[in-house]
């Protein structure tokens, strides 16, 4: 395992390290001492494997696609944002932003993730073994969010066609995001996300929610939803 | 039978014919105008700004002799790439979605042959557009529509979105109607719906944010191609300061006359400052940090001539960005097709009904039939020969100001012909030593 220290490499050439492994390589690099470095492992495109021993900035792992990276730490603002595929894990708590507008691949929080977690997310597939913050999946396109805790205030506002299941309580929803009924479709890829995200949960301790689709076209009787 | 003279009758100046329109309009339908474009009323403008040319202490260059250039460097700052332009005109940001393929192939092939840049817009690259255009900028919008790193790493420069002349503060709207399969896939919605663009970026907020996300945009590019930071006019001194202190190699200024797809007229028509207002105080800003011409300045809204980008030019700017002009280049509200505009309820010149996709001339529309009305060859030469007599234009003046490239001109060529003009631009009333507002150590209206 080829290792890269942060306190004697400069950012740009860790990334530059990370970013040239090319398809095949299946290889596994640790980064040490992030110290709270911003866009670490940023624009990764190989199947490889990084771990991060400690806590992130702002980024890490923004844009990832096929790549494996897992944070021993927490992370901070954005982590995994716009990630197109592979798997981002975070041991620690994740801040605000986790997982915007991510297109796909899968973001496990072992902690709690702060607001707007999954904010126009679009195809990812977030679990949160924790809690989540207000304003989640906040116009939230596509995908699935899965909180095996509480969820905050105006859960899934505005929301499009992402699918959220909570197990715990949920404060507040959002205009347009109502309670759905659990088919079981619904319960067979909640089944398959947990597994992958090692959640020690059942499917039927949750609940669904998704978009009422009555914001879809703007209507002035609604304009006091907005 | 009694004939006293009667006065004419009078309409009122405040409750005038269009006004009266507006609420019928309003009360009829209990929902607000929504159109493309940018703002219609008048305001001060390049217009109300005179070159002095030259005369017993200036010298002037011999037109088609003595070589006054035009190319521009944008993105010097950091990039290892910088876009290199033959011309200081660029094309501004307009969606797929918003406009047809085949006008999005015409504005690429016009600003190939004129040596220039196109840029993307909400609803991410196509693949046409890329293999259209050879310097092609990259929008990073807050609603991350079509947004992938496989298209951000193929592009020439990113240009971060904060804002926009017609709405700064607003998000965008496209309608359902004008969502086809093809931009319902690139967007990531069901066909059909509204598809609300966010006027935040969901993933930071503020300049420090800023910062870390331009820095993330360069790891993940490598550093080789420019970040652009757009902006609207509202604090243009404030918001090209802080522009600068995130990282930003170019700062692109739109005022109020720059368009839009479509928002609400009332945000187009009330919301920034004018062109003219903004591009001094940016100017500002630039000089104030020491980094005036090292940071590049793109302003856009309401350029049309050779002497709007000759007059940009002098106040400050390193180029310039069009989008309504380049779609009338491209044929858009052409008179030709009168009937047509009539059938809809308005009139050649006025049409801006962009987002009902109705466009007679196939431009703002995502109908099959009406887009294939545009031959992207012939648009894309009428752009193209626009672009030069712009910038044919643009020398003459420079020539005739004794500038032998279009970036030498300065304020000091200019005079103003009203007192409005005169304090937004800061150059002096014409006939007059005058710039009203104007004391030592403060020049900025931020």
């Amino acid at each position: 395992m080829e290792t890269y220290d942060l306190t004697a490499m400069e950012l740009r050439a860790v990334n530059e390290a990370l970013q040239t492994k090319g398809d095949g390589s299946n290889q596994s690099y640790e980064v040490i001492n992030p110290r709270g470095s911003h866009a670490i492992a940023v624009g990764l495109n190989a199947p490889i494997e990084v771990t991060v021993k400690g806590s992130t900035g702002y980024y890490c792992a923004g844009m990832n696609q096929q790549a494996t990276v897992n944070v021993t730490g927490s992370a901070g603002p954005g982590v995994a944002e716009n990630m197109m595929s592979g798997k981002v894990v975070i041991n620690g708590d994740a801040s605000q932003y986790a997982g915007a507008t991510a297109h796909g691949g899968l973001l496990v929080i072992k902690g709690n993730a702060s607001s707007r977690c999954g904010i126009s997310m679009k195809g990812v597939d977030i679990v949160v073994h924790g809690n989540i913050g207000h304003m989640s999946a906040f116009m939230a396109q596509s995908g699935n969010l899965v909180v095996l805790g509480n969820a905050g205030d105006a859960l899934g506002d505005s929301l499009y066609e992402a699918h959220i299941f909570v197990r715990g309580e949920v404060k507040s929803l959002g205009a347009d995001c109502i309670q759905k009924e659990m088919r079981p479709e619904h319960v067979e890829t909640l089944k398959e996300l947990l597994k992958q995200a090692e959640a020690d949960a059942e499917p039927n301790e949750f609940r669904r929610y998704g978009s009422a689709r009555q914001l879809y076209n703007f209507d002035i009787d609604n304009a006091g939803d907005y | 039978m009694d004939k006293t003279p009667g006065t004419h009758p009078v309409k009122p100046w405040t409750f005038d014919d269009y006004t009266n329109s507006y609420i019928r309009r309003a009360a009829a339908t209990g929902i607000y105008d929504i159109r493309g474009g940018g703002a219609k009323r008048r305001v001060p403008h390049f217009d109300d700004l005179l070159f002095l040319g030259a005369s017993m202490s200036r010298y002037p260059l011999e037109g088609y002799r003595e070589k006054c250039e035009t190319k521009v460097a944008l993105g010097t700052r950091f990039a290892k790439n910088p876009i290199m332009l033959d011309i200081p005109i660029t094309i501004a940001g307009m969606s797929f979605g918003a406009l047809s393929g085949q006008a999005k192939e015409a504005l690429g092939r016009g600003a190939n042959a004129a040596g220039t840049s196109t840029t993307t817009g909400d609803g991410g690259m196509t693949v046409e557009e890329r293999s259209h255009s050879n310097k092609l900028v990259y929008q990073y919008l807050p609603s991350r529509y079509g947004m992938n790193p496989d298209d951000l790493r193929k592009a020439d420069a990113i240009e971060i979105v904060v804002g926009q002349g017609a709405k700064p503060g607003g998000g965008g709207m496209l309608l359902g109607q004008k969502i086809s399969d093809r931009v319902a896939e690139m967007r990531t919605l069901p066909k059909g719906i509204d598809q609300r663009s966010a006027c935040r970026h969901p993933d930071w907020t503020g300049p420090d944010d800023l910062e870390i996300k331009i820095l993330e945009l360069r790891e993940i590019t490598g550093w080789r191609v420019p970040i652009y930071v757009k902006i609207g006019g509202a604090r243009p001194y404030f918001d090209t300061t802080l522009a600068i202190k995130a990282g930003a190699d170019v700062v692109v200024l739109d005022g109020m006359q720059g368009g839009t797809a479509a928002t609400q007229d009332v945000f187009i028509e009330h919301v920034g400052q004018p062109t003219l207002a903004c591009i001094r105080p940016a100017v500002q800003a630039l000089q104030d940090l020491d980094v005036h011409r090292e940071v590049q300045l793109v302003l856009s809204g309401g350029i049309r001539t050779g002497a709007d980008v000759a007059k940009a030019l002098a106040l400050g700017a390193d180029a310039v960005s069009i989008g309504t002009a380049a779609l009338i280049a491209l044929g858009d509200n052409d008179p030709a097709l009168e009937e047509e505009y009539q059938k809809l309820g308005t009139t050649a010149g006025a049409y801006d009904d962009w987002h009902e996709g109705l466009d007679p001339a196939g431009i703002t529309t995502q109908d099959p039939q009406l887009a294939a009305r545009l031959d992207p060859l012939a648009a894309g030469r009428r752009l193209a020969n626009y672009l030069k007599v712009m910038t044919l234009e643009a020398q003459t003046i420079a020539r005739a100001c004794g500038k032998n490239h279009v970036l030498n001109l300065e304020p000091e060529d200019l005079c103003a012909l009203t007192i409005e003009a005169s304090a937004m631009a800061g150059v002096p009333l014409a006939g007059t030593n005058w710039i009203p507002g104007q004391t030592p150590g403060a020049g900025n209206n931020d």
